[in-house]
């Protein structure tokens, strides 16, 4: 056989034949023992009804589209095992996540290559001494799409062979082995199984939120349980409001908190809002002291007012700071950047006297006063404005950030664009 | 206490959607014609399967939606993870023969209710079709779901006909409660098809997706649970006006057969304009509706449960089999109507055919997941569920069972 690949649909029912030749059974499933090797089938289980055998890949001699030739007899009984991934049972026709692709896609079929294993001794092709055929499979890729249904349909039906020349026509559509990630609710077995979600967490928030929605519950909660705070809350603030609820209530209260605490306050108390009172008090409770008073003073304020909508992370000088002083503010909040438009003046009471976009410092000289830079008019609005009102401003005088004032004209917050743009968005 | 009942039906409101639509879509063309042919024919008689069939009904549809509420996942799905590709595949195949030729009858409602009002096929066809497809491609879930929902408040108009007619209700009230078997041929016939039209295999598929869709979770499931329930009852509301509307009318004055759902109008005539319009405009109603809603839970259904991109969010290019699914199922359902001597009268009972072997295998199907420990937890069947599952489950069975061999025979 030219090709190396072996798809799972011929692996499973393939007759496994014994040292002389005579055959013991069929092969049920496959499985990986991924504490040992990540894409290296370890176990065949072979036989029917009740009665299964497992074969460790080191007994094997050949594979081939003809069969299983095994090197070694001592074959023990199966057991189910924990530390195993069965193919057929974990595997294929499940929901599993491209992390390259960035969807949930559904397992139809797994691709092996057929490698010779020279490890210990007793593997090897020296045994069997009647085929070439390598003695070991590795998962390449994951299956999805026409062909491989197509495959599986007809699998049985008419030989594989003909498959083979038949699927040649349709394109393939495959996820490598290495982009996998497979969802697992059970926290224990996804230990035993090795199953991390580091590999998720490199993905976009935005498209990680698309991937949560089209979870089921048990699993989205798995995933959140076990990635990085950071990464979940950045992810969970793009996730649909209902939804959002829905998981923090399922997250126990600490990881829940280490969760909110990573977003940003608006976003948090818009969060904590959704939530049932006990259980957002329970959350709450569980936060560092900084970030909790915060969120519950924002969470003060009624949703559909300047107040509910406004962030209280924003960089603000005393009116008689230099464009010196500036910098060095800039530097000691290096995690607000990403997103900063403007920094704002306050006087010695805390109000609010300007606002300086961020692009004219890089214009300026050192020593000159924030002041002089400021925005010619100074627009901002009070926390018990209407959010319709809020939204007006912005389109009329085109902002990218509003300051909002309390009665004293004290700055308490900022509107950014984006909280606009997503409050237009679900009308 | 204003309050808490503002919030409780606030919260009603947040699930209203998926079990209310189903339910209406339900009373689609061809249930209408069943109904009214059941009026027309055996007069008050029937009314009685209208109870036994709501408890079936909700039995069914709340297993489905408290599948989709605990699992997050679609039937489809469901199918596919515990039974494998190749039930899921006979199964989604079934289900496009079905619906395809549910899609033709509701194409075909649409025509002859026109006609009615003297619009041309070859105009409402097209026109409604481009419509259908437009609203969804063009549009979103969201803004769809309000539509339909919308379109449930129509369904009135078979209530106030029904009462323009001026029905016998003493007759009608006893009749709902005293059963009326017949060992006769035609009899039998009409009460299967009257079970056979309300409980039918895309209603499964589509309220869970619903259900889902709209991000219900177990912990909002009771309020979830009323809906599905309301739902179901509205429906056979609607089921006992039209039967009544057709008893008073047609069947009162010689009982006869009718040949189609506009018939049944036409029969309201005498009883003024406006019986007969809103009689009409029901059914124009009715059809628009399911035409718009079984395309398109189709190929959300055979899209989810073979693993295919879907969603009306995606692009063309994203979800092609998903979009194409969906445009054929629109062109062809549409395009039959319009060809001169296609037989439609054979597909439909060859669609009820396929109905009776597809039904028992969907149900089968869900009573064995909603037992399901690992995907179901603590949200499996009651051993009282189940039981009262089973037998609606086997009647089912056996009476789309008979159908369907009824309809062998005539075909």
């Amino acid at each position: 056989m030219a090709e190396s690949l072996l798809y799972f649909t011929e692996l499973l029912g393939l007759p496994v034949l014994d040292v002389r030749g005579r055959r013991i059974g069929r092969v049920r499933d496959a499985a990986l023992v991924p504490l040992i090797h990540p894409a290296r089938i370890d176990r065949f289980l072979v036989g029917g009804g009740w009665a299964w055998l497992t074969i460790r890949y080191d007994q094997i001699a050949s594979i081939s589209l003809d069969g299983i030739r095994l090197s070694q007899e001592n074959l023990t009984p199966y057991h189910s095992d924990e530390y195993m991934l069965r193919i057929g049972r974990d595997l294929l026709d499940q929901q599993i996540i491209d992390v390259n692709g960035r969807k949930v896609v559904r397992v139809t079929d797994v691709t092996f290559e057929r490698r010779n294993f020279n490890g210990n001794g007793n593997g090897g092709n020296g045994h069997g001494g009647i085929s070439e055929d390598p003695n070991c499979l590795y998962i390449l890729e994951v299956d999805v799409g026409i062909r491989s249904i197509v495959r599986r349909l007809l699998q049985g039906v008419i030989p594989a062979r003909w498959i083979r020349g038949l699927q040649r026509t349709i394109p393939p559509k495959s996820i490598r082995w290495e982009f996998c990630n497979i969802v697992e609710a059970d926290p224990q077995r996804r230990l035993r199984l090795n199953i991390s979600h580091e590999k998720l967490e490199r993905i976009h928030p935005a498209d990680l939120a698309d991937i949560f929605e089209e979870l089921g519950p048990a699993e989205r909660e798995a995933i959140f349980e076990s990635i990085d705070s950071e990464v979940a809350a950045e992810a969970l603030s793009e996730i649909d409001p209902k939804m959002q609820a829905s998981i923090l209530e399922s997250l126990e209260p600490e990881k829940a908190a280490d969760i909110v605490e990573e977003m940003a306050p608006d976003e948090a108390a818009d969060v904590l809002k959704g939530l049932e009172e006990s259980t957002s008090e329970e959350i709450l409770d569980e936060m560092e002291v900084a970030p909790e008073s915060e969120v519950r003073e924002l969470l003060e304020f009624k949703e559909d007012t300047a107040g509910g909508m406004m962030n209280t992370e924003y960089i603000s000088l005393h009116e008689g700071a230099t464009v010196e002083d500036a910098l060095r503010a800039l530097r000691g909040n290096e995690d607000q950047l990403e997103s900063l438009n403007s920094l704002y003046l306050v006087d010695s009471e805390g109000r609010l006297t300007g606002t300086v976009p961020v692009a004219r410092l890089f214009v300026a000289a050192n020593g000159k006063f924030l002041k002089e830079l400021a925005a010619e008019t100074l627009i901002s609005a009070s926390v018990d404005e209407k959010q319709d009102d809020v939204t007006e401003r912005f389109d009329k005088y085109n902002l990218l950030a509003l300051p909002i004032v309390d009665e004293e004209r004290r700055l308490t917050g900022v509107i950014t664009a984006d909280d606009i743009i997503s409050v237009l968005r679900h009308k | 206490m204003w309050k808490s009942w503002r919030t409780r039906i606030a919260m009603f409101l947040a699930v209203l959607g998926p079990g209310f639509i189903t339910a209406n879509v339900d009373n689609d063309a061809g249930g209408i014609y069943t109904y009214s042919q059941a009026g027309a024919r055996w007069g008050y008689l029937p009314l009685w399967t209208l109870i036994p069939i709501t408890i079936a009904l909700i039995l069914v549809q709340e297993m489905c939606s408290r599948m989709g509420a605990v699992s997050g996942k679609g039937l489809s799905d469901l199918i596919r993870e515990e039974f494998g590709l190749r039930i899921t595949f006979v199964v989604m195949a079934l289900l496009v023969l079905v619906n395809l030729t549910n899609v033709m009858a509701n194409f075909a409602g649409i025509a002859s209710s026109l006609e009615l009002f003297h619009v041309s096929r070859y105009i409402s066809v097209p026109l409604g079709a481009l419509g259908i497809w437009l609203l969804i491609v063009k549009g979103n879930y969201q803004s769809a779901e309000k539509i339909f929902l919308f379109a449930c408040i129509f369904y009135v108009s078979y209530i106030i006909s029904g009462i323009l007619v001026k029905p016998n209700w003493t007759e009608a009230a006893i009749h709902s409660f005293r059963p009326v078997v017949m060992l006769d041929r035609d009899y039998i016939e009409m009460l299967i098809g009257m079970v056979g039209t309300t409980i039918a295999p895309w209603m499964q598929f589509y309220l869970q997706a619903a259900v889902v869709e709209k991000g219900i979770t177990a912990k909002e499931y009771a309020n979830s649970r009323v809906e599905v329930i309301f739902g179901c009852i509205v429906t056979d509301v609607v089921a006992f006006f039209i039967i009544v509307s057709c008893a008073g009318a047609i069947w009162a004055n010689g009982p006869r057969d009718i040949h189609d759902a506009t018939e049944a109008a036409r029969g309201l005539l005498p009883f003024g304009q406006y019986a007969y319009l809103l009689f009409s405009a029901g059914l124009l109603n009715a059809s628009v509706f399911a035409a718009c809603i079984l395309p398109l839970s189709t190929a959300y259904t055979v899209c989810e449960g073979l693993g295919f991109e879907s969603g009306v969010d995606k692009r063309f290019h994203e979800a092609p089999i998903f979009y194409w699914l969906y445009t054929l199922l629109i062109v062809i359902g549409g395009a039959v109507v319009l060809l001169p001597g296609f037989p439609l009268v054979r597909m439909i009972l060859f669609s009820q055919v396929i109905n009776g072997v597809l039904l028992p295998i969907v149900l089968i199907f869900m009573i064995l997941l909603a037992n399901n420990r690992r995907i179901m937890q603590g949200w499996v069947n009651s051993r009282f569920y189940n039981f009262a599952a089973w037998i609606t489950v086997i009647v089912m069975i056996g009476l789309s069972l008979a159908l369907a061999g009824i309809s062998v025979r005539s075909l």
